[in-house]
């Protein structure tokens, strides 16, 4: 096959020379125009990309107005404290649980306690004989398994529960630097219109804040957005990532290896190619239901965890990590096949003949000559590949990530939240303070997928040095 | 090794016959076996959407028929027309090729035709940063910027919270380093002789580059819109967020077809938005809600497959060109 001639010209007669100097200025005009043009679009693509992060960081940081219930000042005051020096975060376990016990009502604290626990040795809210009888029951709570809460838990508890922060108005991050005298003139009207009617205006007061900060990466999730952190979240797609490496990168791996070095061209190993390429175009969110009906439904023994323990089993259903992590697996596994495949490809076919004529066997080839040689290629596209699972949202709404879990998971059996979950809750509530979340939890999304991409060129350039 | 030393050639008999190896043939099992797994996904996914939509179909409120010609999606009182779902889909698809075909095809043609290295090398690595960002961080850039930038620009009466072109609009950017970068490598595969004989005749950059060189890429220009159209179809954050919850029920020849049924400035559920939202939460299995997804799973499923299919018929086609 060639390429097909354009189409002749239709004029019959060349222009005469005038007529062709006049063309000639109007068609370099156009192409001016059409180079800068191009030049044009392309900055659109960058402009988006300049929008998108400028409104991530533009609603994570920024003035909010925000009315305390109790003065944390006060509060560490009555501890014995010098507000002066002291900070309610630095005081200490027992004490934070004692504030805790002085200020919730012991129906709530129950609840807190069957969530997690405060000790390991000795129960704050229950008593000995309900806790043993509730742990034995058919349905234990969770504080019956997992580990007590640790300082950053309570404290978040203390901050929700006692000091009860509430921001009532917050305003982004450029208008903040800007014009900050608009934003009290806000807050002044809103309380003027009646729109804050639980509070008086001398109560809020007005500050700086960064959404994005270490608190809101150490704390658990929790409804009331001043206190709320993306911890759980956090683990769990660390877990995720653990379990669909473990998954998906000696599966791909090997299938690429098969298909590069050993696979004759058959009908069935063309057929195999064909497929893993029909694979890497299925939506993510089809792979979400397959993870339903395969991993959560049908192997519900397996992903809750029932067949590796005789008495309660961890999860009640198989909405687990487990799950979510294989769904996201079989999700990279056709990727991480093609770009393994293409790092195989590159390494020199005298490097195999070598081998072979060396007396190797073609797996001895494989295992001591090409791998070596191509593994910064397979290294790289694999975390590429796992770091386009880190983000995955739509599979993880499928197998039923839990929007709303306040406790860390504890192995790969327990229900979870995972990032791209918590972004998509937060940003479907309808409060600008959850939009702020949001906007904080993308900050820590992208910083990981970044983490994870200079990981893959590091390694890269390490290993390629090795190889030369 | 001296001359009479009789050397077996015999590759069956001898020091240098093949010896059964077991160790050999279990890891090319296992090899195998890893790449005949994406057989049994495949499988996988056709038998248990096939399975459950045949469950759909099965129940005495739906048929086939009703599902594929009917147009109102209201499965609480048993309507079952995909269409309104279909709609909300390839209306935001369309949009978001509106926008990422000029933007890719241009940015691939000023990079293949006319950036130097420096230039390439500024824009490169933020396209490649586009495809890298996730889907649901667009979701939240659609509703939190693109909206109200909408509804500023048209009116807040006009424009709904939720809509179908902010979400259309995001896709499109999201889909842009797709087209950008299959098209620009097909621009770049078009020999330099063919550009060298252009100018030769006295051609202008512009006429080089809309005349000879778009026409000789254009099958693999094609295939990266086709890619991302099948991408902007499955694509599922950004309408859930941005495009609404509720399906655009309409009725030919009653509603008006621009005020309603084809306006932009209103949410319209597409079919990923509806599977993501009636699965968020614990859904029980074996109810329609659990059947229906599965049934428009399926559908997506080969609306996706024809679209890559075509996409690969395309790039075989480049490539017999100039292979």
């Amino acid at each position: 096959m060639s390429v097909e001639a354009p189409e002749r010209p239709t004029q019959t007669s060349f222009p005469t020379e005038e007529e062709y100097a006049g063309q000639l200025g109007r068609r370099q005009r156009k192409a001016v125009a059409f180079k800068f043009f191009c030049l044009a679009m392309l900055t659109i693509a960058v402009l988006a990309l300049a929008t998108l992060l400028y409104t991530i960081i533009n609603d994570s940081f920024g003035l909010v107005a925000i009315v305390n219930q109790n003065d944390p000042d006060q509060v560490v005051a009555e501890l014995g404290y010098d507000p002066d020096t002291t900070n309610l975060q630095d005081v200490s376990y027992d004490e934070l649980v004692g504030l805790l016990e002085a200020n919730v009502s012991s129906g709530v604290g129950r609840r807190l306690e069957r969530d997690q626990r405060f000790y390991e040795d000795r129960l704050v809210f229950e008593d000995d004989a309900t806790w043993a009888e509730i742990c034995s029951s058919g349905e234990p709570p969770t504080g019956c398994t997992a580990a007590p809460r640790d300082h950053s838990n309570v404290f978040a508890l203390v901050q929700e529960r006692v000091v009860v922060p509430d921001v009532i108005a917050s305003y982004p991050l450029v208008p903040s630097l800007l014009n900050p005298e608009a934003f009290e003139e806000e807050v002044a009207a809103g309380f003027e219109a009646g729109r804050f009617p639980d509070y008086e205006p001398e109560q809020a007061f007005i500050e700086w804040r960064a959404w994005f900060n270490p608190t809101f990466l150490t704390t658990p999730q929790s409804s009331t957005p001043e206190v709320a952190g993306i911890r759980t979240a956090i683990l769990g797609s660390t877990w995720l990532v653990l379990i669909t490496i473990l998954f998906a990168v000696p599966v791909g791996v090997g299938a690429a290896i098969y298909l590069v070095e050993y696979a004759k061209p058959t009908r069935l190993n063309d057929f195999i190619q064909t497929n893993i390429n029909n694979l890497a175009g299925v939506p993510s969110i089809i792979y979400g239901m397959l993870g339903l009906a395969i991993f959560v439904r049908v192997l519900e023994p397996f992903t809750s965890g029932a067949i590796f323990t005789d008495g309660v089993p961890p999860s009640d259903n198989g909405r687990t990590i487990v799950a979510a992590g294989l769904t996201l697996g079989l999700l990279t596994l056709p990727v991480v096949i093609i770009s393994a495949q293409e790092a195989l490809k590159a390494v020199p076919d005298s490097l195999r003949h070598a081998g072979l004529a060396l007396g190797a066997t073609r797996w001895q080839t494989v295992r001591s000559q090409i791998i070596p040689v191509a593994l910064p290629g397979i290294l790289t596209g694999t975390i590429l590949a796992v770091a386009r699972a880190v983000g995955e949202t739509a599979p993880l709404i499928l197998v039923g990530a839990a929007s709303f879990i306040t406790t860390d998971p504890s192995g790969p059996f327990s229900k979870f939240t995972a990032l791209p979950i918590q972004i998509f809750q937060w940003t479907s509530f309808p409060q600008q303070e959850f939009h702020n979340l949001a906007a904080a939890a993308s900050i820590a999304l992208l910083l990981l997928l970044l983490t994870l991409n200079a990981v893959a060129v590091i390694l890269r350039n390490r290993y390629s040095r090795r190889a030369e | 090794m001296t001359a009479e030393t009789q050397i077996e050639t015999d590759p069956g008999r001898g020091p240098f016959r093949k010896r059964p190896r077991p160790g050999e043939l279990a890891i090319r099992g296992f090899l195998f076996f890893c790449g005949a797994l994406s057989i049994a996904i495949t499988i996988g996914i056709l038998y248990e959407l096939g399975k459950e939509s045949f469950l759909f179909f099965g129940d005495e409120e739906v048929s086939v028929v009703e599902f594929f010609t009917t147009t109102v999606w209201q499965p609480q009182v048993g309507g079952f027309g995909i269409w309104p779902l279909v709609l909300g889909t390839l209306y935001i698809t369309v949009i978001a090729m509106i926008v990422a075909v000029p933007i890719g095809l241009a940015a691939a043609i000023y990079l293949s035709e006319y950036a130097n290295n420096r230039v390439r090398a500024f824009f490169k690595p933020v396209l490649e940063i586009l495809v890298g960002i996730p889907t649901v961080v667009y979701g939240f850039f659609a509703l939190t910027f693109m909206t109200p930038v909408l509804r500023g620009i048209f009116g807040v009466n006009v424009v709904g919270f939720f809509n179908v072109l902010s979400a259309g609009i995001v896709v499109g950017i999201l889909i842009v380093p797709l087209i950008s970068s299959l098209a620009e490598d097909s621009l770049r595969a078009v020999p330099d002789s063919l550009r060298q004989a252009a100018y030769a005749l006295g051609a202008s950059k512009l006429e080089v580059s809309t005349r000879v060189v778009v026409p000789a890429a254009l099958s693999g220009i094609a295939a990266g819109v086709v890619v991302a159209m099948s991408r902007a179809v499955g694509e599922t954050m950004v309408v859930t967020l941005a495009s609404g919850a509720s399906p655009r029920n309409f009725t030919f020849g009653q509603d008006p077809l621009f005020g309603y049924i084809l306006n932009p400035f209103q949410g319209a559920q597409a079919m990923t938005g509806y599977v993501a939202i009636t699965a968020n939460g614990d859904l029980s299995y074996n109810t329609i809600d659990y059947n229906s997804i599965f049934a428009i799973g399926l559908t997506l499923f080969f609306m996706t497959l024809g679209l890559n299919a075509l996409s690969r018929r395309f790039v075989k086609r480049f490539q017999q060109v100039y292979e």
